[in-house]
């Protein structure tokens, strides 16, 4: 195991995407704390901002409040990061394989573009949850996403393929310019759900605000849920006993792209 | 001084084809002997003019809009990192300014054309061209769609066309006239195109296209510029298109002219089901054309930034990719589209596409006529060139690409059953010594006594794609830029201009006119001269 504890708040975050297993693991004590990070322009050794502690093991630890630290788990294929306090922007951006895990709250564009891997987030997240980067065609494309708290703007926009789960409220635009995967909401969301979805699935727990372009198709208990719900629970998502009674009202759009995407709104009975 | 010896030289302009012998260089040029000095051994490798793109979209507003719009490439691109000689920068599809020079140096290029300049924004071109180092630089000004020339043109005062010509050249700082769909573009304002050359354009009511290419091809040649008219046929991309490029050869009625990617011009069918190559038919009758030159425009499979003038044309691949499509108006001037585009080898249309480029590459007998191009970076980046020259040189290695096309592409091309294969004096013909010699370039292109010192030695090795894409040295102006496969040293590049005579009182003319009708006053629309960095001024040899 690999303790990283954070000795020395950066003034302007710190940008730090070597914190990952796979640049971590292949050295030693020594070749870590002379890693490369920047604190804004300057380029700095790790050790002027953490002490390191063990070597060779793709397991993670980081410590102290490392809100401020940008870009964690950026990249990874494998292994383990454990945040005990809040994780910066961008983490496990790019991700492919692996586990992070937050026990505090997490900043904007978690998991974007990531395409494989699970990142569990005890507390809230920000915006673009496994969105992509401005430009690009695609946000994530697999993998899976497990927020316990709150989440904002823009959750899984573009994303192709992958779970996001939200067991907090969601903000505006969630599932924007969607085209596959799945975002599972039990606080339900604000306004714009699903704007310009092509494909995919949102399902909310919480009745919705949708646009006029989602037609109103049918109300049913689609079977994919029930394994659905039993795989996130098996990642200890809390997800609530109630479920298993009521059904679903099945919303089709966005009408406006046109897209053929769904929103699923439960309805207890 | 140095001397280079060792080395199989190929420099077709003097017919000397892979012959081992000394080149000696003096003061940045080719000189006949060179006593003491450096002296680089380049035995078993060989020696070749400094290539020269004479079709290219490296600088300008229209560039820099489409860097803006693919911030998705910009991640991607490979980084260039700040040293201590070098500027950092991003390759990608569309590099930044420094890397451009980077990238094009690194691949034994050492001239450049771009092939599109408004006067509107040349001040931005000039600007970027300056921060991109090593390569010599030229540009070609957009006429076919101004419209005070167009005005000029339909109503039939040819001679006053001739001289606002000659000031607008003058006013941009450039080499030479690129027409892009003529009249098109000024069509795409009024919500249409020009695709029937014998049409009357939208907005005028006896102007054609065939009128405004007869018209600037005739104003080029009494000019006398250096270059002939660059044109960019109406109709490009569009399946069927080939008759619109040979009426257009027949229009110009053996005047002088460069076609700018014919392969984008060469397709027949009827839509886009249909889509075939007609390169057979092209270069047949381009083979007896032999006042025209062409580059090829060939595509290559991955991701590419569409950027051209035509306007009409990006609006209708923006429908048919439903990506993004940026769209500039360059008032009274011309039009810019910007649609990022991704050939795949499974698309048929693309794979057609792809096939055509080479076909014409090989079935246009003189290499002294059809240079390789991308139209960068529409076809593809033109630090791809490489994988073309391979394809060009292997026709084994073709047949198995040709494998990984979709079956039913194989009734729409002929490539499968074309068996030339390029020798290096030919390539060295398409790369350098053909577009310098259409450029009317006598010092580029060659290594004659007197030419400037550019040239590039690479690896012999069988496969051409790496024999070219990592040259052991690159020569500019008499400095090693790369060395050992290395950048290592960047120097300026020059820019060539030239400077045509007109009549000073066709300012009287324009001045009124610009009032009425630009959003910049007339004292400030040319280019300054001191704007441009390296200034090199070529002749005009006026006709008669």
């Amino acid at each position: 195991m690999i303790t990283l504890t954070l000795k020395q708040q950066p003034v302007v975050p710190l940008e730090a995407e070597n914190l990952s297993p796979d640049v971590l693991a292949p050295l030693n004590r020594d070749a870590i704390r002379a890693l490369p990070v920047h604190h804004g322009k300057h380029p700095c050794r790790l050790d002027e901002f953490f002490d390191v502690d063990g070597e060779a093991s793709d397991e993670l630890h980081i410590r102290g409040d490392t809100a401020k630290v940008k870009w964690i788990g950026r990249n990874m294929t494998r292994g383990k990061i454990a945040i005990q306090g809040d994780a910066g922007m961008h983490l496990g951006a790019y991700m492919k394989g692996g586990v992070i895990e937050v026990q505090g709250n997490a900043s904007d564009w978690v998991g974007a573009e990531m395409s494989g891997g699970l990142i569990r987030i005890a507390g809230n997240a920000g915006g673009q949850v496994g969105a992509a980067y401005r430009g690009s065609m695609a946000g994530m494309k697999e993998g899976t996403i497990l927020i316990g708290g709150s989440a904002g703007l823009e959750v899984g926009m573009r994303m192709k393929r992958g779970t996001i789960a939200i067991a907090g409220p969601v903000r505006d635009f969630a599932g924007l310019q969607m085209k596959g995967g799945t975002i599972f909401l039990l606080q339900g969301a604000e306004i714009r759900t699903g704007a310009w979805m092509i494909r995919g699935t949102i399902v909310s727990l919480k009745p919705l605000h949708l646009l006029p372009t989602f037609q109103y198709a049918c109300t049913y208990q689609p079977t994919f849920l029930r394994l659905y719900t039993r795989y996130l629970r098996s990642l200890d998502f809390p997800i609530p006993d109630a479920i298993q009674g009521g059904a679903y009202r099945r919303f089709t759009g966005d009408a406006s792209v046109p897209g053929k995407g769904e929103v699923l709104v439960w309805q207890p009975t | 001084m140095l001397r280079i010896t060792g080395g199989k030289v190929y420099d077709p302009a003097h017919g000397i084809d892979g012959v081992v012998q000394d080149v000696c260089i003096a003061d940045g040029k080719i000189v006949a002997d060179a006593a003491g000095g450096r002296t680089l051994d380049a035995a078993g490798m060989i020696v070749f003019p400094g290539g020269v793109d004479i079709h290219t979209h490296v600088a300008g507003a229209a560039l820099n809009f489409a860097r803006g719009l693919t911030p998705e490439n910009q991640r991607a691109a490979a980084p260039f990192l700040h040293t201590k000689d070098l500027r950092m920068g991003l390759g990608g599809p569309t590099p930044t300014t420094f890397a451009t020079g980077y990238l094009y140096a690194g691949m034994g290029y050492t001239t450049v054309m771009e092939a599109a300049v408004p006067i509107l924004s040349a001040k931005h071109t000039h600007e970027e061209l300056r921060d991109t180092p090593i390569v010599d630089k030229a540009c070609l000004v957009l006429m076919a769609n101004n419209e005070i020339v167009m005005d000029l043109l339909e109503a039939g005062e040819l001679e006053r066309a001739k001289q606002v010509v000659a000031w607008l050249i003058w006013a941009a700082k450039v080499y030479g006239v690129k027409a892009v769909n003529p009249g098109g573009v000024a069509a795409w304002k009024w919500g249409q195109d020009a695709k029937q050359l014998i049409s009357p354009i939208a907005g005028y009511s006896t102007l054609t296209p065939a009128k405004i290419i007869g018209g600037l091809a005739g104003i080029i040649d009494d000019l006398g510029l250096p270059h002939p008219m660059h044109l960019h046929c109406n109709n490009l991309g569009a399946p069927g298109n080939v008759s619109t490029t040979l009426d257009t050869m027949k229009a110009l009625e053996g005047r002088r002219a460069h076609l700018a990617h014919l392969q984008f011009h060469a397709y027949g069918g009827d839509d886009w089901h249909t889509m075939r190559s007609e390169a057979v038919q092209l270069a047949n009758y381009f083979n007896t054309q032999k006042n025209l030159t062409a580059d090829a425009g060939a595509i290559l499979f991955g991701n590419a930034v569409t950027i051209t003038a035509d306007g009409p044309w990006q609006h209708l691949l923006y429908q048919l990719t439903g990506r993004k499509w940026g769209n500039i108006d360059v008032e009274n001037e011309t039009g810019c589209g910007i649609v990022p585009y991704t050939y795949k080898g499974s698309n048929l249309v693309n794979a057609v596409q792809w096939a055509v480029g080479l076909e014409l590459l090989l079935l246009i007998d003189d290499p002294w006529r059809i240079f390789l191009t991308t139209d960068h970076p529409n076809g593809a980046c033109f630090w791809r060139y490489p994988e073309i020259i391979h394809l060009l040189m292997n026709a084994e290695y073709r047949r198995e690409c040709i494998k990984k096309l979709p079956p039913k592409v194989l009734k729409r091309i002929v490539l499968p059953d074309l068996q030339r294969e390029y020798s290096l004096a030919e390539i060295a013909i398409i790369t350098s010594a053909g577009p310098a010699r259409a450029m009317s370039m006598p010092q580029k292109g060659h290594l004659g006594v007197g030419a400037d010192a550019d040239l590039s030695i690479y690896n012999q090795n069988p496969d051409g794609a790496m024999m070219f894409r990592y040259p052991r040295y690159v020569i500019k102006g008499g400095e090693i830029v790369v060395e050992e496969g290395e950048l290592r040293k960047t120097v300026e590049g020059r820019e060539y201009v030239v400077h045509p005579r007109c009549d000073d009182k066709i300012e009287d003319y324009l001045r009124p006119l610009f009032q009425q009708v630009y959003t910049m006053s007339f004292d400030n629309y040319p280019v300054e001269l001191e704007r441009v960095h390296g200034l090199q001024l070529h002749d005009c040899l006026p006709r008669g």
